[in-house]
C-alpha cells in the first residue's frame, strides 16, 4: 500500500484508477480540472485519457465505453453539465453496462463560476444516483463505491464534490498496482442501445422502481451516518457534503448535538431519515446551494404525518447564497440550540485599515490586453457592442480596458453579437472568444452568423492554450493527453470552412497593425473574423523586459490606458517591475514621450 | 499536536510549495494533517492563502476564525487581510515589501505596505518583520523567500516543527537541481530566525 498526501481531485483520480477505469474524458473547469491532470501525471497504462472538445463530447465518449462493459469516468464543473445535459438525460433511460461515473464539481460561493446551481438537483432531474463527499478521504472511497453502484444497477452515477473538497488535501492509502478492469465488449442489441419512445416508456418505469431499491440499499451505506449526542436530545442536525465537516467541529465542542450525514442525496434515503425524524421534534439542514435535503425531509415528514419542525434555507435559518463555513455553521447552530452568544475568547477584534483590493487581472504581457486595447482604439467614438466569453479574457472587463459588455456562458459571445446586430444596425458588434472556447462551443455560433447574414466582427484571441484553468492542450495545440503530437486544427481553415469570407490575422502586441485591421473590418459588411495570435505568457520564455528612461514626464498614460500590473508608481515615479514584465512593449507603443525602452532582462 | 498555520500572499510568490513542505514535514513527525489551497481567478496577482491544520480534531479544511497559531505572510496587506484567522497571542511573520495591485496604481493611492506593518505593531501583535530582498540577497533570487521564511518560522519555534523534518522534505520534495539552493535558503532563514528571537 502506498500512502500519499493529495488534493481531493487527485484522490478522485486515484480512486478511479484503483477501480480499473478504462476511459477518462472531460473538459477543464475549476474546480474539477486536476482530476484529469492527476491521471495524466501518474501511471495509467492502457487507459484512454482525453481532454474532450467539450463536456457533451466527453459524456458521449465515456457512455460508449461503458456500453462495452469498460469502466469510464467523465469530469467537468457544474456548468459543464448544462452542456452535457442532452446526452445525460437520454443516457439515464438507456443505461450502461460497465461502471460509469460522472464527476461534477459544484462551486458554492460561487468562487470561479457563473452559477450556484446544485448538481444533486440535476441528478434528481435525470433520475440517476448522486454521491456527495464531505472530504478528500470520502471522495476517494466514494468514487470506487460509485463504480460498483453504477455497474450493479446499470446506471451512470454522479459524484458531486464541491470546491472545498476538490481543493483540500488529505492522506490516502492505495494499492499502486492498479490496472484496467477486464470487460466483455459491446453486444449489439438495438432494443437496448437505440433510444426510441417505446424504450423510454419501458425504462422510465424501471428507473423509478430501481431508484426505490437503491434508496433502500443506501440506507445502510457507510457514509449515511448518525452520530448521536452524548446527552438525550429531541433535535438533530442534517448535513450534506462539506457542511458535514463544518458541523462535525461544532459537534465535537458540544455534548447535545446529534449529527446526521446524508451522502446519497438522490435517490433520497427516506427510511433512514424517517428513523431519525421520528425521535425528534426539531431538525435543521446544513447544506450549500439548494435546500435539497431540507425539501426531502419535508416530504418525508408530510408523508408520515410527523410533528417535526424542519429548518434550513426555506425558513431563513441558512443563507441561500454563498458558501457555509465553520463560523457560519456555529452561528446557525448556536441559534438552533438557543445558546447565549458567547464571545469567542480566542478571537481578537481588530479595526482593520483599508486594504488594497486585488481583483483578478490580465497578467503583465498578456496578449489579450493588446487585442482589447487595439479594438478600443480603432472604435473610439463609434457605437459598438463588445460581447465577451468565458476565459481569461473575461478580465478585459476591468478598468481601464473596460471592453466586455456582456458575458453569459461558453460560446455565447459569438451568437450574442449577432443579436445586438439584428436590433441595432448602426453599431458595430464584436465577439471576443478564446481558442479553446472557440473549439468547445464557438463553431455553431459562427455558422449561425454566416447563415443568418449577421454583420459582426469575431475576434479570436488565440493564445495557443486553455489558459484560465491552467494551460491544458486543445485541438489547436497539436498535442493530446495520450502524449501524442497530432495535426493542429487550424482556426483560419475552420473559419473558411464555416463560410467566413473575410479573415485577417494580427499580432495583438503590434498595436498599429491590430488597429488598422479592425478599422478595415469595421468598414466591411458581413461576417468578419480576426485571429489575434500570440502565445499566453505562461507557456513561453521571456528574455526581454521594458524599462523607463529619463524622458518620462510622469503623465501616467501607460498606467491609465493599459492597466498592466508590471507598471507601478514608486515615490511618484513610473517604474516597471522587471520580475513581472515580459517585454511585450505595449507600454512603449502608447508612451507619447518615447520614455519606455526594451532591453534584455537580467 | 494541534496547530493551525496560515500562509498568505499574492499569486506567483511560492506560497503553495511552502504549504506542501510544511504539511509533509508535520506528517513526517507523525501528525494527521489536512490543508486547503484557496486559489483565486487570476493566474497571477490575486490574493492566495494556504490553510494547514495539524491534529486529529480538524475536519474543516479551512482554519476557523481566531484559531491560527501562525500567519506567514509574503505581503504586508495580505497579513492584515487574514488577521481574523489569528489566535489571541498568535504570531505573524511578514515580508515588508508590498505587491501593488493595478487598482492601486490607477488610483495612485501610494500604497507601499508601511501602514500595514505599522498596524500590526500598533495592535501589539507578536510580529516578525522580514525584508525578503535583503534575506534573499545571498541566494540570487527573491523567489527562494518561501523556503527562507520556513527557516525563520522553525527557528523562532512558531512552526512547531523540527529543523531536520523540513530539511528532509526539501531534499525529497523539491526538484533535484533546486535542492541545494533551497537548503541554503532554509539555513539563511533559520539563522535570521535565531537572531530575531534571541
Amino acid at each position: 500500500m502506498k500512502k500519499e498526501y493529495v488534493m481531493g481531485n487527485s484522490a478522485i483520480a486515484i480512486g478511479a484508477l484503483c477501480s480499473g477505469v478504462k476511459v477518462v474524458a472531460g473538459y477543464p473547469g475549476t474546480p474539477s480540472t486536476e482530476i484529469i491532470e492527476t491521471i495524466y501525471h501518474v501511471p495509467h497504462k492502457d487507459v484512454h485519457l482525453e481532454w474532450s472538445v467539450n463536456e457533451k463530447a466527453a459524456m458521449e465518449v465515456a457512455a460508449a465505453a461503458a456500453y462495452t462493459g469498460a469502466r469510464s469516468l467523465v469530469t467537468m464543473k457544474q456548468v459543464g453539465l448544462n452542456v452535457a445535459a442532452d446526452p445525460l438525460m437520454s443516457l439515464a433511460y438507456v443505461g450502461i453496462k460497465g461502471g460509469m461515473v460522472i464527476v461534477v464539481a459544484d462551486d458554492p460561493g460561487p468562487i470561479s463560476s457563473q452559477t450556484e446551481q446544485d448538481t444533486r438537483r440535476f441528478a434528481d432531474f435525470a433520475r440517476i444516483p448522486v454521491l456527495d463527499p464531505a472530504s478528500p478521504e470520502q471522495a476517494f472511497t466514494m468514487v470506487q463505491d460509485a463504480f460498483l453502484l453504477s455497474e450493479k444497477y446499470h446506471t451512470p452515477v454522479i459524484l458531486r464534490p464541491t470546491t472545498r473538497v476538490c481543493h483540500a488535501y488529505a492522506s490516502i492509502s492505495f494499492d499502486e498496482n492498479y490496472c484496467v478492469k477486464e470487460f466483455d465488449g459491446f453486444e449489439k442489441d438495438s432494443s437496448k442501445w437505440v433510444i426510441f419512445p417505446k424504450l423510454s416508456f419501458k425504462n422510465h418505469d424501471m428507473m423509478e422502481k430501481r431508484n426505490v431499491q437503491i434508496a433502500k440499499e443506501a440506507g445502510s451505506y457507510r457514509f449515511n451516518s448518525v452520530e448521536r449526542a452524548q446527552k438525550p436530545t429531541k433535535k438533530a442536525v442534517f448535513a450534506s457534503g462539506i457542511s458535514y465537516s463544518y458541523a462535525k467541529e461544532y459537534q465535537i465542542a458540544h455534548d447535545d448535538v446529534t449529527l446526521v450525514q446524508i451522502a446519497t442525496a438522490f435517490p433520497f434515503v427516506e427510511d433512514f431519515a424517517l428513523d431519525i425524524l421520528k425521535d425528534t421534534d426539531e431538525v435543521i439542514c446544513l447544506e450549500e446551494l439548494s435546500p435539497y435535503i431540507e425539501e426531502n425531509l419535508l416530504k418525508t415528514a408530510g408523508r408520515h404525518h410527523l410533528n417535526v419542525v424542519i429548518k434550513g434555507k426555506l425558513t431563513g435559518c441558512v443563507p441561500h447564497a454563498g458558501e457555509l463555513s465553520v463560523e457560519k455553521v456555529k452561528q446557525i447552530l448556536d441559534s438552533f440550540y438557543q445558546r447565549e452568544e458567547i464571545s469567542n475568547e480566542t478571537e481578537v477584534e481588530f479595526n482593520i485599515p483599508d486594504l488594497p483590493v486585488r481583483p483578478p487581472v490580465l497578467c503583465a504581457g498578456c496578449p489579450h490586453r493588446g487585442a482589447f486595447y487595439a479594438v478600443k482604439t480603432a472604435m473610439r467614438g463609434k457605437k459598438s457592442y463588445f460581447c465577451g466569453d468565458i476565459g481569461c479574457y473575461t478580465l478585459g472587463n476591468a478598468k481601464p480596458l473596460d471592453m466586455v459588455d456582456t458575458c453569459l456562458c461558453m460560446g455565447a459571445g459569438v451568437t450574442m453579437s449577432q443579436g445586438f446586430n439584428f436590433v441595432d444596425k448602426d453599431a458595430t458588434s464584436f465577439a471576443f472568444i478564446g481558442d479553446s472556447t472557440f473549439f468547445a462551443s464557438g463553431l455553431t455560433g459562427v455558422v449561425n452568423a454566416v447563415y443568418n447574414e449577421a454583420d459582426v466582427i469575431i475576434c479570436i484571441l488565440d493564445n495557443s492554450t486553455t489558459a484560465m484553468t491552467g494551460h491544458q492542450p486543445h485541438p489547436g495545440t497539436g498535442f493530446n493527453l495520450m502524449g501524442n503530437f497530432v495535426d493542429k486544427i487550424d482556426i483560419e481553415t475552420v473559419l473558411k470552412g464555416l463560410g467566413v469570407k473575410t479573415i485577417r490575422k494580427a499580432d495583438p502586441l503590434n498595436l498599429k497593425e491590430s488597429v488598422d485591421v479592425i478599422k478595415e473590418l469595421a468598414s466591411i459588411k458581413g461576417v468578419k473574423a480576426v485571429i489575434f495570435k500570440s502565445p499566453c505568457i505562461s507557456i513561453v520564455k521571456h528574455e526581454d523586459c521594458c524599462t523607463v528612461n529619463d524622458k518620462c514626464r510622469t503623465c501616467n498614460i501607460c498606467i491609465k490606458k493599459l492597466g498592466c500590473p508590471a507598471i507601478v508608481k514608486i515615490n511618484d515615479k513610473v517604474c516597471i517591475d522587471e520580475s513581472q514584465c515580459t517585454g511585450c512593449t505595449l507600454c512603449n507603443q502608447v508612451c507619447p514621450h518615447k520614455a519606455i525602452e526594451k532591453k534584455k532582462n537580467g | 499536536m494541534d496547530k493551525n498555520i496560515l500562509i498568505c500572499g499574492v499569486g506567483g510568490q511560492g506560497t503553495v510549495l511552502a504549504s506542501k513542505l510544511t504539511a509533509s514535514a508535520a506528517m513526517l513527525e507523525g501528525n494527521t494533517v489536512h490543508s486547503a489551497e484557496t486559489i483565486g481567478m487570476a493566474q497571477r496577482g490575486g490574493s492566495v492563502t494556504s490553510h494547514i491544520r495539524i491534529g486529529d480534531k480538524a475536519f474543516s479544511p479551512l482554519i476557523p476564525d481566531g484559531l491560527a497559531d501562525l500567519i506567514m505572510a509574503f505581503e504586508p496587506a495580505e497579513a492584515v487581510r487574514n488577521l481574523k484567522y489569528l489566535k489571541k497571542g498568535g504570531t505573524v511573520i511578514v515580508n515588508k515589501k508590498a505587491v501593488k495591485p493595478v487598482t492601486e496604481s490607477l488610483l495612485d493611492t501610494g500604497y507601499d505596505g508601511s501602514k500595514m506593518i505599522a498596524f500590526l505593531k500598533d495592535n501589539n501583535i507578536k510580529t516578525y518583520v522580514l525584508d525578503a530582498d535583503e534575506l534573499c540577497s545571498s541566494l540570487g533570487s527573491v523567489k527562494f523567500f518561501n523556503i527562507a521564511l520556513l527557516g525563520v518560522a522553525v527557528a523562532t519555534g512558531d512552526l512547531g516543527l523540527k529543523k531536520e523534518s523540513l530539511e528532509n522534505e526539501i531534499k525529497t520534495k523539491v526538484k533535484e537541481k533546486f535542492v541545494q539552493i533551497n537548503l541554503k535558503a532554509f539555513e539563511t532563514g533559520y539563522k535570521l530566525g535565531q537572531e530575531l528571537c534571541f
